[in-house]
């Protein structure tokens, strides 16, 4: 094939000659450079301190919340309580077989993603999400014990110094403690917050406890104070596809290039004519978190924080321009002002109001069925081993082992009787005297009641080999009855 | 193989290996990765003097920790039977009776039970009681040795006709064909008798095989045919069947009888385990 060759190692004899580079070092990853972000104040900034300061007092708030149940139920408001078996959430109750309702608070919180980024873009990673917010933190803490970005960068690039040592010691075991906090505050929420706390003090917890306790405080450790940026950058899925969610009128972080360009660094009292405002300041680049050039456009590493934006709010401020060089804003507006057309917002677009349905009928089928949801289940097993026993008087026994899950926190008792065999007699060995037509099953509240339960139908009044039979339990206090099939095995003689 | 050679374009070194031209650089894993492998191999040896590990020519090295996963199953074991032992303890002192109106203990005694019956009792009598040709179904009414829980309890320990032990169930049929007693045709009558007893109680007395029973099985059986269990005589009256309730099983019975062995569990079974069998048999649907 002619032509040249696309690499010049490709055919030998040509590549010394053909190639008098030097050869160099390539490597497969990205340099790590550590981002030093320079401490900046402005609107986004008190956003951002607001959001952060309100999602940390929940989440170490909450599992101090009391609510009470009623005797021997956990009293803790937001509790999951793995050993027992049981979800709680204040009011709401849930056992083992409705974790679907888990499944549709994530269901939930992804179709309010969606949402949320169309129509604001990366609010979620810029504000609320989890690394954000301890990532913040911990560059808080970092901030009041080494300084701000210069004097980290001269602290970093500095010969170890007896107050270099302290300050690092002093980051490290405040950033120690937080972890350790979060980690037992996110165990909290899977046993009693109070009890666990003496256990704790005391030394007293499970080995399961402490390694859990050390997994996650490492891992805040590792991820807020070190991974950081390299998390959203490398780590997190959702950069990689937030994109697809993202329209010209989603609300983006945008540097007005028209505007800016070309960019140049400016002196005192120099008019801004035939250049762009832009003064190459790369202020909007040292607040980073996640150590981004904005003016390279909207990209996977920008989380959108808008960080940048007070920051170059202040720049224009002093140099006399008007604010909004970096501004958040839809990328529609940004080509409309640079042709100086009109701008729009348009927060109800297609997908908007398809995320916006999706959401509500999720809520509507979650909270109708959260609400309408029975308390009590029942389990019908009809014993196989034997399927049917023969009495001696020629009637034909059954057996069934019915479980029934009183949900609600009263004790209940059930009178449970059957349909489709009108002969047909129930009843329990060790519980009820004689057989009857009908039998009492008390069930404690907030527990399973398991019976043996045993019909028995007269000799000749079988048809088939199975016929169907339906248990109906009504609780007594309230009246209600449901039923539940099952069959009933004879020789069919 | 050729030599490892500089690649120009990225200053490393090759293998060496080349397959078809193309030369495979030597990319070396990161230092990191070779130090956690080698702490890898580290471990290992660490394992091996630890742990059980080398086969040697008939036996193995054992370890330092004298490990061995027998010894960790005999610890559980044992750790379970030390919580085991209050329960018990306190079905030793109680009656089958108490154990089985106290809903603590006999939902024990039921746990156990079943545990237990899978073990010793299933093989013959089927899971959940239901018995076989030759074995009694527990599952049901009909009970050769009684079906009270303190009778249940007898014949568990003691078993039938289980001759290492002086006081299990001894009772036989007399063998009224092979002995004589009774001719083909009196036999022929009898068991007419037997199965009407059941299926047609009515025409019952106007049988000619009437006056036999009464002379002949009566004695055991009882007058109506509804049996004794204080001699293992079974209900005749029934449709509950421990060989066959046809004419001619019931023939074959009277000619020659089968006569089942049951060994009796009190000297393999702790008495507890025991109490325990016999609250879940009563369970089983027959118990009175």
């Amino acid at each position: 094939m002619p032509g040249p060759p696309l690499l010049p190692n490709v055919t030998p004899g040509v590549r010394m000659t053909a190639s008098p580079k030097k050869p160099q070092q390539t490597s497969l990853y990205a340099e790590h450079c550590k981002v030093q972000p320079r401490r900046v104040d402005g609107r986004f900034r008190t956003l951002k301190w607001i959001a952060t300061g309100i999602l940390l007092t929940i989440f170490f708030l909450g599992p101090w919340l009391r609510w009470s149940r009623g005797a021997g139920v956990p009293d803790q408001a937001i509790l999951l309580d793995l050993a027992g078996r049981r979800g709680y959430f204040f009011s709401i109750e849930i056992w083992p077989q409705e974790v679907y309702y888990l499944t549709g608070i994530l269901i939930l919180g992804a179709v309010g993603l969606f949402l949320a980024t169309s129509l604001w873009g990366r609010l979620w990673c810029g504000f609320t999400c989890i690394q954000t917010v301890f990532t913040d933190l911990f560059q808080w803490i970092e901030y009041r014990t080494e300084g701000d970005r210069s004097k980290r960068l001269s602290l970093d690039s500095g010969p170890w110094t007896s107050e270099k040592f302290t300050r690092k010691t002093i980051k490290i075991v405040l950033w120690l403690v937080v972890s350790f906090l979060t980690s037992a505050t996110f165990l909290l929420y899977f046993s009693d917050a109070f009890v666990t706390t003496m256990e704790l003090l005391h030394g007293s917890a499970s080995s399961s406890f402490y390694s859990a306790l050390f997994l996650i405080m490492a891992s805040t450790f590792l991820l807020a104070g070190f991974a950081r940026e390299q998390v959203c950058i490398y780590m997190c899925p959702w950069p990689r596809f937030q994109a697809a969610m993202v329209d010209e009128d989603s609300l983006i972080v945008t540097y007005e290039g028209w505007r800016g360009e070309p960019r140049g660094t400016h002196k005192r009292g120099q008019l801004f004519e035939n250049r762009g405002h832009c003064i190459d300041c790369t202020m909007c680049v040292q607040v980073c978190p996640t150590g981004v050039d904005i003016r390279n456009g909207s990209q996977l590493a920008c989380i959108g924080c808008a960080l940048c934006i007070d920051a170059c709010d202040q720049v224009m401020d002093k140099i006399g321009l008007p604010r909004g060089l970096i501004s958040y804003d839809s990328s529609y507006n940004l080509a409309a002002r640079g042709k100086g057309t009109a701008t729009r917002r348009r927060p109800i677009r297609p997908r908007t109001l398809m995320y916006t349905g999706v959401l509500l009928l999720v809520v509507a089928v979650m909270g109708g069925t959260l609400v309408t949801r029975s308390r009590l289940e029942v389990d019908v097993l009809h014993e196989r081993s034997p399927l049917y026993v023969t009495m001696s008087n020629g009637a034909t026994r059954n057996g069934y082992t019915i479980k029934v899950l009183n949900m609600s926190r009263e004790d209940q008792v059930y009178t449970l009787r059957t349909e489709g065999l009108p002969q047909a007699s129930v009843d329990i060995i060790g519980y009820t005297a004689t057989a009857a037509t009908t039998v009492e099953l008390p069930v404690k509240g907030d527990s399973v009641g398991t019976f043996r339960v045993y019909v028995t139908v007269p000799r000749g009044q079988l048809v088939n080999k199975t016929q169907e039979l339906r248990f109906v339990l009504t609780e007594q206090r309230s009246g209600r009855s449901d039923s539940f099939p099952s069959i009933f095995a004879g020789s069919g003689e | 193989m050729a030599m490892a050679e500089r690649d120009p374009v990225s200053g490393k070194n090759t293998t060496g290996h080349e397959w078809d031209g193309i030369k495979e650089l030597n990319s070396p894993l990161p230092r990191w990765w070779v130090i956690v492998f080698y702490l890898t191999v580290a471990w290992a040896v660490g394992y091996w003097i630890a742990y059980p590990s080398w086969p040697t020519l008939h036996t193995y090295a054992k370890g330092v920790l004298g490990y061995t996963s027998r010894g960790e199953v005999a610890q559980d074991i044992a750790k379970a039977k030390l919580a085991q032992a209050g329960w018990m303890a306190k079905l030793k002192t109680a009656t089958v009776e108490q154990i089985n109106t106290n809903p603590e203990l006999r939902e024990y005694a039921m746990a156990g039970g079943a545990v237990a019956f899978r073990e010793n009792c299933a093989p013959c009598h089927q899971q959940g009681g239901a018995g076989a040709y030759g074995f009694p179904r527990l599952a049901a009414d009909r009970w050769i040795w009684g079906g009270a829980l303190a009778q249940i309890q007898t014949t568990i320990t003691h078993g039938s006709r289980w001759a290492a032990d002086p006081e299990t169930h001894r009772m036989d049929m007399p063998r009224f064909g092979d002995d004589k007693v009774l001719n083909e045709d009196q036999i022929s009558k009898v068991a007419d008798y037997v199965v009407a007893l059941y299926k047609a109680p009515d025409t019952a007395n106007t049988l000619p095989g009437k006056a036999i029973f009464a002379e002949h099985c009566v004695a055991c059986h009882g007058e109506k045919g509804v049996g004794n269990t204080e001699v293992g005589a079974p209900s005749l009256k029934t449709a509950v069947w421990l060989y066959s309730g046809t004419k001619e099983g019931i023939m074959a019975q009277v000619h020659s009888p089968k006569m089942g062995v049951m060994p009796a569990w009190g000297a393999k079974l702790d008495e507890a385990v025991i109490k325990e069998l016999t609250v879940y048999v009563h369970s089983l649907g027959g118990g009175r």
